[in-house]
């Protein structure tokens, strides 16, 4: 690909678009990457983030993180911080997979004890689980409970028996975006969503046992404040999001923005998919309420499949949840927007951050992260391809730069089609077990999509995170079974 | 097949182009691409239950897009996988009306090969075009 002549090197890792780039720019646009890593972008970058360079109350900088690709409105890896009383709000900016995010879970297990036993467990896994097109949960609630669901989130699954108390600390926003309001949400969100609650989707998503090998661990003191403490220690990671009902608030809205962003606003944007109202407006306060709805319903769908995994853990070894170690490490979310204090100028402000595809990173001794977090800074969780890995990292005081913010993952380099003109899925299943790798699917052709080849190299996007100030490495995990949807 | 997926258009996800000699026509034919995109075999889906919807919108183009919508609200809310053989577009003082006649059944993973969930239609690159023989559009999804 071509990177924009006009691009300015500001540091190894920081690479800036003018305002004079494009008509329009309110701030220039600013993406973090490697020059191997801004060389590997396609196009769609470097105009999505000049497009939202435009969007009318935006400050600082337009920002792009190193796993950046094309995207819709916004690119994946996009971030904008509002002024709440004069900026928009987009579901362009957020996703239509409303708090996509990722979810780990430690154990006090090794290599050794699951490696043998790996097949049955992934299958175990893989049948309690429910994954693919359209699966449905075990959680079976009327529309009334679902609401009570999309307004408390975690919070709700704590009262039902799905969460240990310590599970709700270990969420952001312990596990519930306030101020949801479930009266902003259509009967089709209601519909698509009530009882998918507990299913993992597909696409992207997975569910992952994972080691910890001595050789990967970068810190070894944090690893430990973490709670990775053991030799090949094995970790449950997760990724999914609000299922059809996160979709569906989505598309409503953009249907809600489409009608009322010039005619009634008078903004014109460039791209419809960058649809918005003003943040201080009917419409943008509706959206922010419903977004928060499928937000909690996100978290509450990560925290069912984890009570889940529990039950099969403790069925599989003949032991409880708790003395086999099930805590979990974190939750972070990748698709939402959400209003923070930073500082801008010298000066405290809130404002309104949509993270597209990138991770809140809060630094160490921060408001808003657990206690036994607060001289690490936050976990952040970096999801890679289910054949090379994934990073466990922490946040940092300089990532103050992003409001901090970080990657969320390794970002495709390969079309859907491409990969599965490339690569078999049932062949793909044998060569991955060879190196040590058991994977369910509920699709073959939807495994080969999901092939290493077609991502990124995860090392470069954590690396160049680093790099830049904005996390930092704490442990590298590697696949030893996956459920892919 | 009325229609082909695109290779270099979405990285992440599924664009294609569907065509028909006239309005209707495109329609049943974006509509099959769209299921597609879930099921590999068409002729798969049996067409055990049938059902009626109509859509509007003033904007010929948003008109297929919130039809297409259709198909992924009832995929999640009724679990059915749809095709549509009957469309008509009719348009009034507000803009464009459709009806549809849709034919399936429930999505089951023994029968159906499902491939990925479509979470939603997309206005990335979204068009709908005339041309020399009939109409055209270019649409992606996001899975």
């Amino acid at each position: 690909m071509a990177i924009p002549s006009a691009v300015r090197k500001i540091s190894e890792t920081i690479w800036e678009l003018p305002v004079s780039y494009k008509e329009g720019m309110l701030v220039p646009a600013r993406i973090y990457a490697t020059e191997k890593l801004l060389r590997e972008m396609d196009d769609g970058v470097f105009e999505q983030v000049t497009n939202v360079a435009c969007l009318p109350g935006i400050v600082k900088y337009s920002y792009c993180m190193p796993d950046g690709h094309w995207g819709y409105g916004f690119p994946i890896g996009g971030m904008a911080a509002m002024d709440p009383g004069k900026g928009v709000i987009s579901p362009g900016g957020i996703g239509f997979d409303i708090n996509c995010g990722m979810r780990l879970v430690l154990t006090n297990l090794t290599y050794d004890e699951v490696r043998p036993r790996i097949r049955e467990l992934v299958d175990a896994l893989f049948y309690r689980v429910p994954a693919g097109v359209g699966s449905t949960g075990f959680v079976k609630l009327s529309h009334d409970e679902f609401c009570q669901v999309a307004e408390k989130g975690s919070r709700w699954c704590l009262r039902n028996g799905y969460a240990w108390p310590e599970d709700i600390e270990m969420t952001e926003e312990g596990g519930c975006f306030a101020g949801a309001d479930a009266s902003k949400i259509s009967k089709k969100a209601m519909d698509r969503g009530y009882n998918q609650i507990g299913t993992l989707g597909s696409g992207n998503h997975y569910l992952e046992i994972q080691v910890a090998r001595p050789e990967n661990i970068h810190d070894p003191e944090t690893a430990r404040t973490f709670g990775i403490t053991l030799p090949n220690q094995i970790v449950v990671m997760l990724h999914c999001g609000s299922r059809g009902f996160g979709h569906q608030v989505a598309t409503d809205y953009l249907q809600l923005f489409l009608s009322v962003v010039e005619r009634k606003y008078g903004i014109k944007v460039k791209d419809r998919e960058l649809s918005c109202a003003p943040f201080n407006s009917p419409e943008g306060r509706d959206y922010f309420a419903a977004m928060k709805c499928a937000v909690n319903m996100a978290f509450a769908n990560r925290q069912v499949i984890v009570h889940r995994i529990r039950e099969v853990f403790s069925e599989f070894f003949n032991k409880s949840p708790e003395d086999l170690g099930m805590n979990m490490v974190y939750d972070v979310a990748h698709n939402t927007a959400k209003l923070e204090k930073h500082s801008v100028e010298g000066k405290r402000k809130e404002l309104l951050i949509h993270r597209k595809g990138s991770t809140r990173a809060f630094g160490p001794g921060m408001e808003g992260i657990p206690a036994c977090y607060s001289e690490t800074g936050q976990p952040v969780i970096i999801g890679g391809s289910m054949e090379t890995g994934s990073y466990l990292l922490a946040g940092m005081k300089t990532a103050d730069q992003a409001f901090f913010t970080t990657a969320h993952g390794s970002g495709r380099t390969m079309s859907r089609h491409q990969a599965k003109k490339m690569i078999r899925g049932q062949k793909l299943q044998r060569e991955m077990e060879e190196r040590g790798i058991y994977v369910r699917t509920a699709s073959w052709g939807g495994l080969a999509e999901e092939a290493g080849i077609a991502y990124k190299d995860i090392d470069s996007v954590a690396e160049a995170t680093e790099l830049a100030g904005l996390s930092r490495r704490i442990v590298r995990l590697l696949p030893v079974g996956n459920i892919k949807g | 097949m009325p229609f082909r997926y695109l290779q270099h258009i979405a990285t992440a996800d599924i664009a294609f182009e569907a065509w028909g000699k006239d309005l209707p026509e495109l329609f049943r034919s974006a509509a099959d691409a769209v299921t597609n995109t879930m099921v590999s075999d068409l002729e798969s889906i049996a067409p055990g239950k049938k059902l009626e919807f109509d859509v509007s919108h003033e904007d010929l183009d948003l008109l297929l897009f919130n039809f297409l919508q259709e198909l992924v609200y009832f995929k999640d809310a009724q679990k059915l996988l749809l095709r549509v053989p009957e469309v008509s577009i009719t348009r009034g003082k507000s803009g464009y009306t459709l009806k549809a006649s849709a034919f399936g059944e429930e999505l089951d993973a023994e029968k159906h090969h499902l491939i990925v969930d479509v979470k939603a239609i997309t206005l990335y690159r979204f068009a709908v075009r005339r041309v020399e023989k009939g109409w055209e559009a270019t649409v992606v999804v996001d899975v």
